[in-house]
């Protein structure tokens, strides 16, 4: 019998130390001595991993009759020992004599690795088909509670038109002035950097031919049927769409939609009605302030890098905006604004679980209204080709 | 003409996704009676109280309140029987947005036809009913725990219903608030005549209060015992109820005097 003495002194606990012997052919025998408990079994598996390491011995024996006080977390390091040197069954012993208040713990069947049966519970990762089965029912689920929805909204509109002293106007206000007046700010000051912005890049290309005045029709068209309507849409549901979710999800998880039930409200038409119509009356109007501020960037530029007039920079922005293409524009982002209300507040109801879920619920409102109103927005592209 | 059976639970199946929770279920809870269900953790209590008002659908069976099915009343848009219940929920669900005062006043309003100031004055007397006077300005998250639950109340109370429903009303409460809950609970019933179905783990309010009770069990996903508590105490021969009425059976021994 070769005998190889290696004693590792552990330092963050001195209390605690082991001796690892090679025995008979490749076998391995640790000798624990002291304390093993939650303090010193992290260490000591680190400590004892990296001796191991590179030897793969058939056998291993554990000696613990010089430790003086072990929990369970000293048991599941011990039996570790088994995982590190690969050792199974009959080929890993724990000698005889154990540790006064040990056996029960090194004997929990936790450690067979035969661990009771768990309770039935939907087993998230299986194979990829599966998985792509479980998602598609899960969709089909979501595109029923789509339905509901929709139908939801559409009766509580019905019963706002038969009794109109059923919409929550105070509630109705309040997210007008979150959602518009709040959000004032930051869509002017992006419209205004956009439009500038385009306007700068327009000259640059149309000073070449001569041709800088047609910057101003540039941004102007591109701001009111196409920009204005995205870009605020965008913002919007970056700021209230989201909003939407998370509050609603909140009220979801606290069961506050639950009270509201059984108090006999609905909670379509208490919750989701308001902000609907909030959003479809601000977002338009906000549209117009950002196309607005985009033609006062645009002007700046005109002014400062072409040296046009603002008069006669505005005569050419008049000139190329028929009636026809603003009500185009706002009537694309009233149907945006529609969009973005809705999703986030079906993804606030849909929202079940805890705290992850309203995380979750603003998030896929955001990336899903994007999404949408993107759609809608190639939809009408489309359409008005026609 | 009064109805003898105030709530009837008729084979009632309940559960969530594929899991069964209840299994054929079936009691009735008289008219002005205080009701408790019992029952471990996880045995399906909330779940019963919930399709007992009609928040979830049931696997099937059938639920009669005040002689109206639940079930089908809960699609209904205007459903009478809604009127008549209140709700206290285990995690009080009070409007996180609204103060206590709008939160208690919001089903006044709806329903009462009362002008502001009269709705004012009686969310004032239900928040003293429950001891929250002066916190009609506050929002729930400026509240603690207990009063949550004592706020809910006061909101479940609103409309004097005839039906109540609680869900553990008194847990999480110091012993001196638990019981002048049960005492408000009891003068509901009494002056009110108020049918009361509450679901609770405090042996102490069980006693006070119950009328009846009936005990679940997660793995007989139903019903094992039903009938006054003292009785169930004395007489039951199920080992699992005689281990929630004594949960220390050698000592309760020695105080029985047995
Ligand atoms: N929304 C849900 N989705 C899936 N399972 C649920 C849901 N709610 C409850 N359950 C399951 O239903 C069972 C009963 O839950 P329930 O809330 O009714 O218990 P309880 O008797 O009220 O317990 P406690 O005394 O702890 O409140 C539990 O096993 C739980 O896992
Ligand atoms: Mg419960």
């Amino acid at each position: 019998m070769s005998d190889e003495f290696k004693t590792a002194h552990l330092e963050s606990d001195s209390r605690f130390s082991y001796t690892i012997t090679e025995t008979g052919e490749n076998g391995v025998l640790i000798r624990f001595k002291g304390v093993l408990d939650n303090h010193t079994a992290g260490d000591l598996l680190d400590s004892i991993s990296s001796e191991i390491s590179g030897r793969s011995p058939r056998t291993a024996a554990v000696d613990l009759s010089e430790v003086t006080y072990m929990d369970d977390y000293g048991a599941a390091a011990v039996h570790h020992i088994k995982r590190i040197t690969g050792t199974v069954g009959d080929t890993f012993q724990i000698r005889e004599p154990y540790p006064e208040n040990g056996r029960e713990l090194l004997d929990d069947p936790v450690f067979d690795g035969k661990q009771p049966e768990l309770l039935e519970k939907k087993r998230r990762l299986g194979p990829l088909i599966t998985r792509l089965g479980e998602t598609t029912i899960e969709e089909t689920k979501h595109l029923g509670f789509l339905l509901v929805f929709i139908g939801s909204v559409v009766m509580a509109f019905v019963k706002i038109g038969a009794n109109p002293k059923k919409l929550r106007i105070g509630d109705t206000i309040d997210h007008m002035e979150k959602t518009g007046v709040a959000a004032l700010p930051i869509i002017a000051l992006i419209s205004f950097l956009l439009g500038s912005i385009m306007a700068f890049m327009a000259a640059i290309q149309f000073r070449q031919f001569g041709a800088g005045l047609y910057v101003a029709s540039l941004v102007g068209f591109a701001m009111v049927s196409e920009l204005g309507p995205i870009m605020t849409a965008i913002v919007v549901s970056g700021r209230s769409g989201s909003a939407y979710a998370a509050e609603i999800g909140t009220m979801k998880i606290y069961e506050e939609i639950d009270a509201l039930t059984t108090m006999g409200f609905d909670p379509t038409l208490f919750l989701a009605a308001p902000r609907l119509i909030a959003a479809f009356i601000v977002v338009p109007i906000l549209t117009l302030f950002s196309n607005l501020f985009a033609i006062f960037g645009g002007l700046m530029v005109g002014v400062l890098m072409l040296d046009l007039s603002a008069v006669t920079y505005i005569r050419e922005t008049v000139e190329v905006l028929s009636l026809k293409e603003m009500a185009w524009g706002t009537g694309k982002s009233a149907v945006f604004a529609v969009l973005i209300a809705l999703i986030g507040c079906l993804q606030g109801f849909r929202a079940s679980g805890g705290a992850a879920a309203v995380g979750n619920a603003a998030t896929s409102a955001v990336v899903r209204s994007i999404f949408f109103i993107i759609l809608f927005d190639s939809l009408f592209a489309v359409i008005r080709s026609l | 003409m009064e109805l003898l059976t105030a709530i009837e639970v008729k084979n009632l199946s309940a559960g969530y996704g594929d899991s069964m929770i209840l299994e054929n279920v079936g009691f009735y809870v008289k008219p002005h009676e205080i009701f408790i269900i019992l029952g471990g953790s996880g045995c399906g209590k909330s779940t019963l109280l919930r399709h007992m008002i009609g928040l979830e659908k049931p696997i099937s069976g059938s639920i009669l309140v005040d002689g109206t099915d639940i079930i089908t009343c809960a699609d209904m848009d205007f459903c009478s029987v809604r009127r008549k219940i209140g709700v206290l929920f285990q995690s009080g669900a009070l409007m996180g947005s609204m103060t206590v005062g709008e939160n208690v006043a919001l089903p006044i309003t709806e329903y009462s036809g009362l002008p502001a100031e009269a709705v004012k004055d009686i969310v004032k007397i239900k928040l003293k009913t429950v001891g929250l006077g002066d916190y009609e300005d506050h929002f729930p998250s400026e509240i603690s725990g207990g009063m949550k639950k004592r706020a809910g109340l006061a909101r479940a109370m609103a409309l004097n219903p005839k039906f109540l429903f609680l869900d553990e009303p008194s847990a999480g409460l110091d012993p001196i608030t638990s019981a002048e809950i049960d005492d408000l609970i009891i003068s509901i019933n009494e002056t009110a005549g108020a049918t009361v179905v509450i679901v609770t783990h405090e042996l102490a309010s069980i006693f006070r209060l119950a009328h009846r009770v009936i005990m679940l069990d997660k793995e007989a996903k139903g019903v094992i015992a039903e009938g006054r508590p003292q009785k169930l105490m004395n007489e039951s021969d199920n080992p699992k109820v005689k281990r929630f009425f004594n949960p220390n059976p050698e000592k309760a021994n020695k105080s029985n005097g047995v």
